[in-house]
């Protein structure tokens, strides 16, 4: 991935990806939502060695903006070999329940407007024939649980989302990378009590570029929650909702 | 979460914490009050908040801009020394100052105008730290330079993270021409002679320090090893000595505590005379890689743990050289004589540069650091003691070191901490800072406030 486009480029994930691009002498257009951030984090990648470094402060939320949002970027770094997805919110499981609209608020971000992102996207890498699309699921969409089945939910429509986009594109020379972290120690999981399965964002990120650079299709970070996840699909449904997970 | 302590691991508080995440976030709002904490290298309390909230600086980690050109970087305070020196010496460019390790953040170096072997030719870090911003609970954002804010620039380095949050620096690099040092090895067989050699080797070299072997007893006190270096000249460029520009630590750790008994007078005594004699009385040259030279311990991750739980003390002291003589043998002998070994001691001459920092710490003449394993009341004593020799030799106790000194000793080294209390934010605090400002004053210090000119606001801020 030699001219990146990042989605969601403030959060904690991101940043330490973008780190390890810039460091590889990439170019890369950063998107994100708090343009002061946003410039932190664009001067960082810059003076850390990037080729070049573009951004555009923008809510994803703004589905209309989209289809710019690709073009500008595709002509800002003249073409577009790979994309990380990153931008997310983990929700309040217990507002989400009392309300619709907080509900919502966690589908439209996860998932809606990641699938309205990628449907732009994948439609110009398949034209081109090249590239690899990264995507930050997570290991909540593998099974819902009463603790975060709202945000659960968001990256399980993630995750089958990409299955499809994969299965469609393999024909095309396209990667499609689906990488579901666990526990990662980020200001999205700042209030929850901290444990030795919480990995640091570079730990993550290195995960993900590693799985970018073999164009693997779906990747746990790091590696065990692979097995803790195989552990907790195959409780059978009948046992599984009496637990307290 | 994990309580966080000091390097030396004594004393322990009890804290809150908070990260910070973006340089251009107000500060947080926390009942209480707050102290910045990088990485936590200091080794006694003014690192520390017991009973208020630490305000973690690890996620200010970004670079702002690099000048290849002028060796100017700027960067957020969270920044440690170690990811300047990955961005900058390959590009030709080194701290203009360093301490002895390399894990220190930018911030921390600002608040501790820390030092390193070219004291004598360079001064202190402060020198060299073109502008920053300072945050202040009130909201405020100043810019801080020598001729901007110039108050609150010298007020802010040294000033140990008191007068707000450094959200930013900038930084002059100096240049080198390749990563390597020419390094010299002299030993000196007491302290008479580190005086002539250490003297001596100020004209000809930009980095010195000693180490001390500070069982020695009799005419030997004092006797030790002097390291004397300069950056290799260019026809040392493109070496293949080292396989990478830098060490990690890689091989060497302490693993986990270890027991108080691996640590004994034999144990030290046997390390200090295996150091000494590896040298054979003759003086040394040799090349190495900018790494050993500048950060021999980095090489030994954790190594403050083979002190076990109880940490250790470190004491380091200035005195001038008027009295140095004297007052480093009684020290050394005092130290000897208690059965505390002090595992790694180090000499090294300090010159006349100024810091613009108020509360700094070097100042000419000589000075000393050791450290002290842990054995309660009898370690604290001694410290203490040493900490009156030093007074009364007219020297300073470093604050980033100290446990034990006393507010009458602190009032002694630092003349313009009342200027610099009018500084403090008042919703900053350190454990260090309450321990030299206790709210009860002690005598000779209450004389001094009733008889003195109008005293800052400062004392109110102590809590």
């Amino acid at each position: 991935m030699k001219k990146v486009l990042v989605l969601g480029a403030t959060s904690a994930i991101a940043q330490a990806t973008v780190r390890l691009l810039a460091a590889r002498g990439a170019s890369l257009y950063l998107v994100g939502r708090n343009a002061e951030n946003l410039d932190a984090v664009a001067k960082d990648a810059a003076t850390r060695g990037a080729a070049k470094v573009e951004s555009k402060a923008v809510d994803l939320n703004d589905f209309a903006v989209h289809e710019a949002l690709v073009d500008g970027a595709f002509q800002a770094l003249g073409g577009l070999d790979g994309v990380v997805l990153a931008h997310g919110v983990l929700g309040d499981q217990a507002e989400a329940q009392r309300s619709w609209t907080a509900t919502e608020a966690v589908l439209r971000t996860n998932f809606l407007s990641a699938a309205s992102l990628l449907t732009v996207l994948a439609n110009r890498f398949e034209a081109q024939k090249a590239g690899t699309l990264v995507v930050i699921s997570s290991v909540a969409g593998d099974r819902g649980r009463q603790s975060n089945y709202v945000y659960g939910t968001s990256k399980g429509a993630l995750t089958v989302f990409l299955q499809g986009l994969r299965n469609r594109l393999a024909k095309s020379n396209v990667a499609v990378v689906t990488v579901k972290p666990g526990f990662v120690d980020t200001p999205m999981t700042a209030h929850l009590p901290k444990n030795k399965l919480f990995a640091s964002p570079e730990k993550v990120a290195r995960g993900l570029l590693s799985a970018a650079d073999s164009r693997k299709n779906e990747v746990y970070v790091p590696g065990i929650w692979a097995i803790i996840m195989l552990i907790i699909k195959s409780i059978p449904e009948s046992v599984f909702k009496k637990l307290k997970l | 979460m994990k309580s966080l302590e000091s390097w030396g691991r004594y004393p322990q508080v009890e804290q809150r914490t908070q990260s910070l995440t973006w340089r251009s976030d107000a500060l947080p709002r926390i009942s209480g009050s707050v102290l910045p904490h990088g990485l936590g290298r200091s080794y006694g309390d003014s690192c520390l908040n017991g009973g208020g909230t630490l305000l973690l600086t690890s996620g200010l980690d970004k670079l702002i801009a690099f000048d290849a050109a002028t060796g100017v970087v700027r960067c957020e305070a969270g920044v440690t020394l170690d990811t300047l020196l990955r961005l900058a010496a390959p590009r030709g460019w080194f701290l203009p100052v360093t301490p002895g390790t390399k894990y220190v953040t930018v911030g921390g170096a600002i608040a501790n105008d820390v030092h390193g072997k070219n004291h004598h030719r360079g001064g202190t870090f402060g020198r060299y730290v073109r502008r920053f911003e300072l945050v202040r609970s009130d909201g405020s954002r100043r810019l801080c330079a020598p001729d901007e804010n110039p108050d609150w620039y010298g007020a802010t380095i040294g000033g140990l993270g008191l007068t707000g949050l450094v959200t930013w620096a900038e930084v002059q690099l100096k240049p080198i021409s390749n990563p390597y040092v020419l390094q010299e090895t002299v030993p000196f067989g007491n302290l008479d002679e580190f005086l002539v050699v250490a003297r001596e080797s100020e004209a000809d070299h930009e980095f010195t320090m000693a180490w001390v072997d500070c069982l020695a007893r009799g005419k030997k006190v004092g006797r030790g090893l002097l390291y004397r270096g300069n950056f290799a000249p260019p026809q040392f460029d493109g070496l293949p000595l080292a396989k990478s520009h830098l060490s990690h630590g890689i091989g060497l750790a302490v693993p986990m505590d270890m027991p108080a008994f691996c640590l004994n007078r034999l144990s030290v005594s046997a390390f200090n005379w295996l150091y000494f004699h590896r040298q054979n009385g003759k003086p040394k040259q040799r090349l190495t890689h900018y790494d050993p030279f500048f950060y021999p311990l980095d090489a030994i991750y954790a190594w403050n743990r083979i002190y076990g739980s109880r940490g250790f003390l470190q004491f380091q002291c200035v005195v001038p050289y008027s009295t140095a003589r004297d007052a480093l043998k009684d020290i050394l002998e005092r130290s000897a004589r208690g059965g505390l070994p002090s595992f790694l001691s180090v000499l090294k001459t300090f010159g006349d540069i100024p810091s613009p920092g108020w509360m700094s710490f070097p100042r000419q003449g000589v000075t000393l650091a050791m450290d002290f394993a842990n054995r309660g009341e009898k370690t604290y004593r001694l410290v203490e003691e040493l900490d009156r020799v030093t007074r009364e030799a007219g020297g300073a106790v470093y604050p980033a070191k100290d446990a034990r000194m006393s507010p009458e000793s602190f009032a002694a080294y630092f003349p313009r901490r009342s200027e610099f209390a009018g500084y403090i934010d008042p919703a900053f605090s350190s454990s260090f800072w309450r321990r030299m400002n206790p709210v009860t004053m002690p005598f000779s210090l209450e004389s001094e406030r009733a008889s003195g000119a109008p005293h800052p606001k400062s004392l109110l801020a102590l809590r």
